[in-house]
């Protein structure tokens, strides 16, 4: 990776941040910024608008959570497994689907499909129908370290959120990641080089709904709660958000996104303006739309470039 | 299952009813997006907040200023009209060079917000709004009752989506909108004002959504969450059906509240999902939709 120095320095500041913050509110941002990552992975690099992401980070929240909680003694890691491996599988049939409509339709697409998977969620038997999947035991990572303690399950999230970034960080710069960009820039032009444009989408889907499942999976394990919250088509909105404030496209955009999004929750929800908060983050759409389109780390590359 | 071999007549019409009912809002809904849709090629993710507020309104109008059912239904509709007129002028037409997931993320924001301070203002729990004297009451059919409020939902919807089909495939004025969406370029050059008709469509569009909203406030229970719930549902339906045409769109939706209203009646635990199933299944067998051009 370029900039070597500054990653260390994140990193070091990351592994002493706990020691400072609230733990509990690191890994919400962790595990969100995992999800933005995966979300603009698709929307940032291959140019899909999915309005309903949520769906994976909640399927593999309630897999996780469930078998957490149904199983006895399995290990946090074969739960999270399963969780993925259940996004993974919801993504390619979401993603074969979808990929058959462009644009504005592969957006309101995969809205339809999200809410399709919000009803199944709300009326099937294992999900605890409103009240979601309560009191998630976190257990004992290989069976070795207790993750019921907060430090060791935010050295935990924190490796599952590098290790996520890293995989998102070599795709985007691998020549799958190049024929992605191609085919966001002018997807007649790469059809014609002779790629196979839809198999690349679903691929590039399948991997986004893969970690966003990650994503949810880890923060069932976290809340130990995984709810309809999860599922909903708010919480699609809000990793768009996250994407679009931070600056889609870029590596470092939805991090950045994703901890500025989580902090003001957090900030809000305790202040006079709790419940204005789904009508500031409409605002911010708004702002972000019309004044700043490539979002934060957008504009601080272009202060960059201009004055170095 | 027992119900499959034992038809209860008055049960299935009366769901029959509720999903003509449900379809006729689909079909204004679907109208609005689709006309939108056909001129500034956007998706208008305000629709739905918008027919949330004109079911707002046209209860806050009664019980703040004694405003009668009847005026609601004229005065609301110009109401959003209004404010869709604005929405256009100020925050969608600045980004109409950019791409088009832009404006529909800056409609959604409008949204958020708009559902927001009605959330904040009156709470999730949902308000009644009384049925006109005019039309309490129903009639005894020989095979159901049909409450007479209902009746006119049907035909007031009818009439309105007729009309506007009638308007934009048969007059001068809708080949104006039909040129319009062909080359905007070209009919500017001979001389006819496009942004006017764009915002003006855009008000239409909007307008018949605030419509809805007033005719749904006597049988829906009025909550903030209204608008986004349906709004989901007529994305859906305008996949299934393809913004290509006018007449389509009104079709599917009434075609998909009638679907829904047979499921509720048949299998009631599927009746929230089919229309996504109809969706998925269309996606398969003609992924352009059913009266789609592109593909």
């Amino acid at each position: 990776m370029k900039n070597m120095k500054l990653n260390l320095v994140l990193l070091g500041l990351a592994l002493l941040a706990p020691f400072v913050l609230y733990p509990v509110f690191l890994m919400k941002v962790l595990c969100f910024a995992l999800f933005a990552c995966a979300f603009n992975l698709l929307l940032g690099f291959a140019g899909l608008l999915s309005f309903g992401h949520a769906v994976f980070l909640g399927s593999g929240a309630y897999v996780t959570g469930y078998l957490m909680l149904s199983v006895e003694g399995l290990t946090p890691e074969v739960g999270i497994l399963a969780g993925v491996a259940v996004s993974a599988i919801l993504g390619y049939v979401y993603g074969k689907l979808a990929i058959k409509r462009e644009g504005i339709y592969f957006a309101m697409v995969t809205l339809a499909l999200a809410q399709l998977a919000f009803f199944f969620f709300l009326q099937a038997p294992f999900t605890g129908g409103e009240d979601g999947i309560q009191g998630i035991p976190r257990g004992t990572l290989f069976g070795l370290i207790d993750l019921s303690d907060n430090l060791n399950m935010y050295y935990f999230v924190l490796s599952v959120f590098i290790g996520g970034f890293v995989l998102i960080y070599r795709t985007v710069h691998s020549p799958f990641g190049q024929v992605m960009k191609a085919i966001r820039e002018n997807e007649p032009r790469a059809i014609s080089l002779g790629y196979k444009v839809n198999q690349y989408k679903l691929m590039t889907f399948v991997l986004s709904a893969t970690l966003a499942g990650l994503a949810g999976s880890t923060k069932a394990l976290v809340f130990q709660l995984a709810s309809l919250t999860d599922v909903h088509w708010f919480m699609s909105g809000e990793v768009v958000l996250m994407t679009l404030l931070g600056g889609m496209g870029t590596i470092w955009g939805p991090v950045l996104g994703a901890s500025t999004i989580v902090t003001l929750q957090n900030v809000l929800a305790s202040g006079p303006l709790g419940s204005y908060i789904h009508v500031i983050m409409g605002l911010v759409f708004i702002v972000c739309v019309l004044a700043f389109r490539n979002g934060l780390v957008g504009e601080i590359q272009k202060l960059v470039k201009r004055n170095f | 299952m027992a119900t499959l071999f034992d038809i209860n007549p008055f049960a299935l019409f009366g769901q029959l009813l509720i999903g003509l009912i449900n379809g006729s809002f689909y079909a204004l809904l679907a109208l609005g997006l689709a006309i939108i849709f056909g001129l500034l090629r956007i998706i208008n993710f305000t629709q739905g907040a918008l027919y949330m507020l004109g079911a707002f309104a046209a209860w806050m109008g009664m019980n703040y200023l004694g405003i009668s059912y009847w005026w609601s239904l004229l005065l609301v509709p110009i109401g959003v009209a209004v404010i869709g007129i604005l929405m256009e002028r100020f925050l969608v037409r600045p980004i109409a060079g950019e791409d088009h997931l832009y404006s529909l993320l800056l409609t959604f924001g409008v949204a958020l917000v708009l559902q927001g301070l009605f959330t904040h203002a009156y709470g999730s729990s949902g308000l009644a709004y009384p049925i006109p004297e005019e039309l309490k009451g129903g009639t005894r059919l020989p095979f159901m009752y049909l409450p007479n409020y209902r009746a006119w939902i049907i035909v007031c919807s009818l009439v309105v989506c007729t009309g506007t089909w009638y308007m934009i495939e048969k007059t001068k004025l809708g080949a104006y909108l039909r040129a319009g969406t062909e080359n905007p370029q070209l009919m500017q050059a001979f001389g006819i004002n496009v942004p006017l008709i764009v915002t003006l469509t855009f008000g239409f569009g909007v307008g018949l959504a605030g419509l809805a909203g007033v005719l749904a406030a006597p049988v829906y229970s009025i909550t903030p969450e209204m608008g986004s719930s349906i709004l989901i549902v007529v994305f859906a339906i305008v996949v299934i059906g393809g913004m290509g045409s006018i007449g389509g769109a009104i079709l599917t939706g009434l075609g998909m509240g009638i679907i829904e209203g047979l499921t509720k009646y048949f299998y009631p635990e599927a009746s929230n999902t089919v229309i996504f199933l109809v969706m998925v299944i269309v996606l398969l067998v003609k992924p352009a939709g059913l009266f789609g051009k592109e593909a």
